[in-house]
């Protein structure tokens, strides 16, 4: 996995609450064998019409937007746990996701592609939408290591939470299953202890 | 210490806890062809076995054709899917229900029709609706691929510990409400995000009441209101349910493990971090408006105001509804009846008993998918089937079908669907699709008179 350290980046603005893991990847693009190439398909029926041609108000398709970073609106990947939701948004060329709140499933699965959940306040999320309106070029810088979110323009910072281990992981580019293997041997003890019907 | 029933089964499954972290043992772990291959692949680069091969097992149902199923998959893409999955299988040594085997299904119905989902166990599947085995108190939950894989490898998650919260439900369910208004009516009282963080405990003397099929309903859907999972302490109940079927613990063995499943409930005493009550005499048959299942009424009810929420009113004029409306009277086109939220035995006969004799309303098309093999035949052995074709309804073969459209079964870009499933999101159900969640008793009825109608007045 890429390692994670800072992103300083412009944003994509999509101020939708309740964005759900269907409309980020709909079912019918999950026949895929490996994790590439989802990002073609990423909100695909919100970019394109039902003749393929591509939407032109929708945010992806206007060129006044574009960088690593997404704001999305309060609640965003509710739905299915299909991590091809997070494959999309990783593939498309996003490193970090923003919202006032992620569904739990949504997250681990950014969390374990390298893609970084920032958790906002919503009011924090009012102002970071205003900023991106005001000038669509600005920047916002993310530091890992500080947990901080900082709007280039005006200087206001935020801070945001994320679990040590995750922090860790990320840092260094290692990922769960790294971490289990590691584990074997307390795994095996742990078998011979258990009676299981 | 008194504990709740979630736990009890945790702690008993944490091999270690370390950095912040639990690694948390899985007894049993389910897979289907649409989350698995990258798993596969994941393990096949990092040159590492599947290390308990036997814990886990495959079914494949997400995109597999609903008829037909004797022949091969036309559509190139499902077929590389599931011929992927088999492969897999063969190669690691998984144990798989392939198609046309009798015991193929869905993978949540599969589970507990064969006795493989049994109290205080932790069950794991790339699929949200796992929730669906908590019904039988244990600790159940959907999981991406990259912890598939993780699973596969290790037999273990790395885990935050997660919330819990108990939903009560006391006192009697009118006629015309089943398990599947309950569940509605909780996420629209607590929204789509409501129960995020949380694991949620089902009690209450109306969750008692209920048969394990409806059970399962119930817990199925705990994902729709965010929470990672849903359970229900097991009783009497459980153990009828679960007695004599293929997996499930014989003779002294049956003793052992009744002994320590009536260890499984929450002491008196033990704390939640959320408490939510309801009143199953306030439940009315229940539909949605909305493209979030948290966006339920009664069918009597008007829809609410959308207060000038952006999101709301995209969501309506997705649905082609206004504010103010009932949905009592709208007209449908489709009927979709099966998934893993309502594709069991006893949905497949409440609707067979009541459009016995009837015939479905001339312009709207119903399929009726058994959530497996087992279901299917049982609907034959007891004649439904005949009921269904007199009808009009179609009765498939098992699989996920028009629940999520990955196959052929997809509703027409703009027309209404009343469905059983679980999901009402944006396109779910096929690209422009508008769908009504409601119970099987519902959709039933739905279908008769061609339009949304309130059973009660039915009864
Ligand atoms: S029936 Fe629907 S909800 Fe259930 S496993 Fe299949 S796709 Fe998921």
């Amino acid at each position: 996995m890429e390692k994670f350290t800072t992103v300083t980046s412009t944003a994509v603005p999509l101020p939708i609450e309740e964005v759900d893991t269907d409309q980020i990847i709909p079912a019918r693009f999950l026949k895929a064998l490996t994790r590439e190439g989802f990002g073609d398909n990423l909100f695909r029926d919100w970019r394109y019409d039902a003749q393929d041609q591509p939407i032109t108000d929708f945010v992806l398709n206007n060129p006044t937007y574009s960088g690593s970073i997404l704001v999305a609106g309060n609640n965003f990947g509710c739905g299915s746990s299909r991590e091809h939701a997070a494959w999309a948004i990783g593939d498309y060329g996003f490193r970090v996701v923003v919202s006032s709140f992620f569904a739990d499933i949504f997250k681990g699965n950014a969390l374990n592609n390298g893609i970084l959940p920032v958790q906002v306040t919503p009011d924090e999320l009012v102002s970071i939408f205003a900023a991106i309106e005001r000038d669509a070029s600005t920047a916002f810088t993310i530091d890992l290591e500080q947990q901080t979110f900082v709007i280039e323009a005006t200087g206001a910072e935020f801070s945001f939470e994320i679990g040590s281990y995750k922090k860790m992981c990320l840092i260094n580019g290692y990922d769960d299953i790294d971490f289990l293997l590691s584990n074997r041997a307390k795994i095996e003890a742990f078998e011979t202890t258990q009676v299981r019907f | 210490m008194s504990k709740t029933l979630f736990d009890k089964i945790y702690d008993s499954h944490v091999v270690n806890s370390t950095e912040g972290v639990d690694v948390l043992y899985i007894d049993q772990h389910f897979i289907h062809e649409v989350t698995s291959p990258q798993a596969f692949d994941g393990l096949a680069r990092r040159g590492i076995d599947v290390f308990r091969p036997t814990k886990t097992l495959a079914t494949p149902d997400h995109n597999v054709p609903t008829i037909n199923q004797h022949l091969p998959i036309d559509e190139p893409l499902s077929r590389a899917q599931v011929e992927k999955l088999y492969a897999n299988c063969q190669e690691y040594g998984v144990p798989i229900y392939k198609l046309g085997d009798d015991r193929h299904g869905i993978v949540h119905i599969v589970g507990p029709e064969n006795g493989i989902t049994k109290p205080g166990m932790t069950i794991v599947c790339g699929d949200s609706h796992t929730s669906t085995h908590g019904a039988f108190g244990s600790i159940a939950f959907g999981i991406g691929t990259s912890q598939v894989e993780q699973v596969l490898g290790t037999q273990c998650l790395i885990m935050n510990r997660p919330k819990t919260m108990r939903i009560t439900v006391d006192g009697k369910l009118s006629k015309g409400v089943y398990s599947k208004d309950i569940i509605l009516y909780i996420i629209s009282k607590l929204t789509a995000a409501g129960g995020t963080g949380y694991f949620v405990e089902y009690a209450g003397s109306a969750i008692r009441g209920l048969s394990m099929e409806a059970r399962m309903t119930i817990c199925n859907m705990s994902i729709e209101m965010g929470a990672r999972g849903g359970m229900i302490a097991p009783d009497e109940t459980t153990y009828e349910y679960l007695k004599g079927r293929t997996f499930a613990p014989q003779g002294e063995e049956w003793d052992r493990a009744m002994s320590y499943w009536k260890t499984l409930h929450s002491d008196v005493g033990a704390s939640f971090e959320r408490e939510e009550s309801f009143d199953a005499a306030e439940i009315t048959p229940m539909v949605t408006y909305g493209t979030n299942p948290g966006m339920g009424i009664g069918v009597q009810d008007s829809i609410p105001s959308t207060n000038g929420v952006a999101t709301v009113e995209k969501s309506l004029r997705y649905m082609d509804l206004q504010e103010g409306e009932s949905l009592h009277g709208k007209e449908i086109q489709n009927v979709f009846i099966g998934s893993c939220t309502n594709g069991r035995i006893e949905d497949l006969r409440l609707v067979a008993d009541y459009v016995k004799g009837k015939q479905k309303a001339p312009h709207v098309k119903v399929m009726v998918i058994p959530g497996s093999k087992q279901v299917e035949r049982q609907a034959i052995d007891e004649g439904l089937d005949k009921i269904f074709a007199t009808a009009g309804f179609q009765l498939r073969e098992p699989g996920c079908s028009a629940c999520l459209g990955m196959n052929e079964d997809k509703v027409p870009r703009g027309e209404y669907c009343i469905s059983t499933s679980n999901r009402n999101f944006e396109g779910r159900q096929g690209p422009g699709a508008r769908t009504i969640l409601a119970s099987p008793m519902m959709a039933a009825a739905a279908a008769i008179a061609g339009k949304v109608v309130d059973v009660r007045e039915l009864l």
